[in-house]
């Protein structure tokens, strides 16, 4: 082994153990992903757009993309507030609650969506009030949004909140000692720092609400052209033995996926690269 | 403080306040709202839902949960899950360990390439998951003709749920494991190595004591995934009661049967679940944190 770190390395096992983890990692995660693109490439361009461009299937895409980027905006938002909350604040149940957080990683996304459904529903515990004033949520693109704002709400918050621990204080008491009042502070000195972690987590956040379909599924009312969703439309395709056009729409989200983790790892590049 | 019953202080900065005289924190009434407004965001969207589970799986009482819970399909569905945990958590477990050991204890090119492409599978969306298998081992995939001829089910059947599910909860424990042990470098087991220990025997009583707990967390959440899983394992499942169904599927047949209360009842298992992960999970990111301050403290 010539490679250069290896040279003074002691340790045993560097072959195998990589050889094992290329191993498992193509047969469970590379060989069966490009299955995906061997069939696509299958179909011939003309059917390949026609299949990913149909009314029905662009309608989908902006639910879901729509929906996902308000919902990412809003946990934005929230989860730089939680995380401030969180690190800067005391306040009884404050451990209880920064563990919460995490319930929707933790939580099967089926039962978050029936519960949600069951909440928002014109007979539920929030839809019987919302309902008289004419806001529907259930069963309707806003449904979607809900579903997506929970199953998105720790991103924000757990890659904000390790960089406002970090943050050092002197800087913050420099800035007031300079005549800065605690907004101008906050607005120049601390959310600058923040930046890249709030990106990141909110393309965390958005990424996961566009491929996500059990806690929606129940919730949106799956209207074609109005509250369906394009995960939801790759299953309806395949029930009908619609293989080429479930595939098809499928290569188009794995690229979405694959683009969304190439600007993650650059955010996350520029963060660690603010953090020194 | 005019606060509901309690008080709330801006932590840790008040002999900094003292000593600088600088403003490092805000009014209290900023302070005040600020919290309210996020207790309440996670009031609406956290808390709202998890008691509902409850509340509803309880709806009929504890005699018509606990019959709900006895119905056989349902215990069918819980020994199926239980199942596909078993074989996925030990498989995703080995290879994060050996994966990790591969990845932070020695450097080589294509390194970070390895570690997103480890990631991959969060990124993917559960449907796509569970397609990808069905192109290959459906009756229109690259091995379905074969199969067939061999009368040998993957999909819809238990093996397709399996596969799906190793493929979802594959990076849980690897990508907890790398940065842990890339943290912890590899001065102890060099000294290990050094004094004549084996490869096997560094590892087990040098390597593993520093990263039981990153294991522990890996595994809890790669369980909780693979319990829980619904998207991948919905496509496939094949939805045959009583023999491909595991608890979310089963929790999606009952409630579209219109059984809400039966449904709760199952769904709340789930939600056991998931509450029992996060308190393992705290327990264990507290220990981490324990055993890195005294790798540092020591270094």
């Amino acid at each position: 082994m010539s490679s250069q770190g290896l040279k003074n390395n002691v340790l045993p096992g560097f072959t195998p153990a990589l050889g094992y983890t290329v191993f498992y990692l193509s047969v469970i995660v590379l060989i069966p992903l490009s299955a995906l693109f061997f069939k696509t490439a299958t179909l011939t361009w003309d059917q390949f757009v026609a299949a990913v461009s149909a009314p029905r299937v662009i309608a989908s895409y902006q639910v879901t993309f729509g929906a996902s980027l308000l919902a990412a905006l809003l946990n934005a938002f929230f989860g730089v507030l939680v995380a401030w909350v969180l690190v800067r604040y005391r306040f009884p149940g404050k451990k209880l609650i920064d563990a919460l957080v995490d319930l929707p990683f933790a939580l099967p996304t089926a039962v978050a969506g029936i519960t949600l459904a069951s909440i928002y529903a014109p007979n539920g515990w929030l839809g019987r009030y919302l309902e008289p004033h004419g806001i529907k949520v259930a069963f309707t693109p806003l449904g979607i949004f809900v579903a997506m704002v929970f199953i998105g709400l720790p991103f924000v918050v757990r890659t904000v909140q390790p960089v406002l621990e970090e943050l050092d204080r002197e800087i913050e008491e420099a800035a007031s000692c300079l005549g800065a009042n605690r907004w101008q502070t906050f607005c120049r000195i601390i959310f600058p720092t923040m930046l890249p972690a709030v990106l990141t987590g909110f393309a965390l956040a958005f990424a996961r609400a566009v491929g996500e379909y059990g806690s929606i599924i129940f919730i949106a009312g799956n209207m074609p052209m109005v509250s369906e969703i394009t995960p939801l439309l790759i299953i309806t395709k395949l029930e009908q033995y619609d293989y080429a056009g479930a595939t098809a729409i499928a290569t188009v989200m794995l690229l979405v996926s694959f683009l969304l983790l190439l600007s993650i790892n650059l955010l996350q590049k520029w963060s660690r690269r603010f953090a020194e | 403080m005019p606060t509901l019953g309690f008080n709330m202080h801006a932590a840790n900065n008040h002999h900094h306040q003292a000593k600088a005289g600088a403003s490092v924190s805000e009014p209290a009434w900023v302070r005040y709202l600020l919290v309210t407004t996020a207790l309440a965001f996670l009031a609406l969207f956290l808390l709202l839902p998890l008691a509902a589970v409850f509340v509803q799986a309880l709806d009929k009482g504890w005699e018509a949960y606990l019959a709900a819970l006895h119905e056989p399909d349902t215990l069918s569905a819980i020994w199926l899950t239980f199942l596909t945990a078993t074989i996925c958590v030990p498989l995703n477990l080995f290879f994060g360990v050996v994966a990790a050991w591969a990845i932070a204890k020695f450097s080589f090119p294509g390194k970070s390439l390895l570690i997103t492409l480890i990631d991959l599978p969060f990124s993917v969306s559960p449907v796509v998951s569970g397609l990808i298998y069905v192109l290959i081992f459906g009756l229109q995939g690259w091995l379905g003709p074969w199969l067939q001829a061999h009368d040998i089910k993957i999909i819809f059947a238990v093996p397709g749920i399996v596969l799906a599910t190793i493929f979802v909860t594959f990076p849980f424990v690897a990508r907890e494991l790398i940065p842990l042990m890339e943290s912890q470098g590899r001065d102890e087991e060099e000294a290990a190595l050094t004094l004549g220990a084996s490869g096997l025997q560094t590892f087990f009583r040098v390597t593993f004591p520093n990263i039981k707990w990153g294991i522990l967390y890996g595994v809890i959440l790669c369980n909780a995934r693979a319990m829980g899983e619904f998207g991948a394992v919905s496509v496939v499942s094949g939805h045959v009661r009583g023999s491909t169904n595991t608890i979310p599927l089963q929790v999606e047949i009952l409630y579209n049967e219109y059984s809400y209360a039966a449904a709760f009842a199952v769904a709340s298992l789930l939600a056991l679940l998931a509450l029992v992960t996060l308190v393992i999970k705290t327990v264990a990111e507290w220990k981490i944190r324990q055993t890195l301050s005294i790798t540092e403290s020591e270094g």
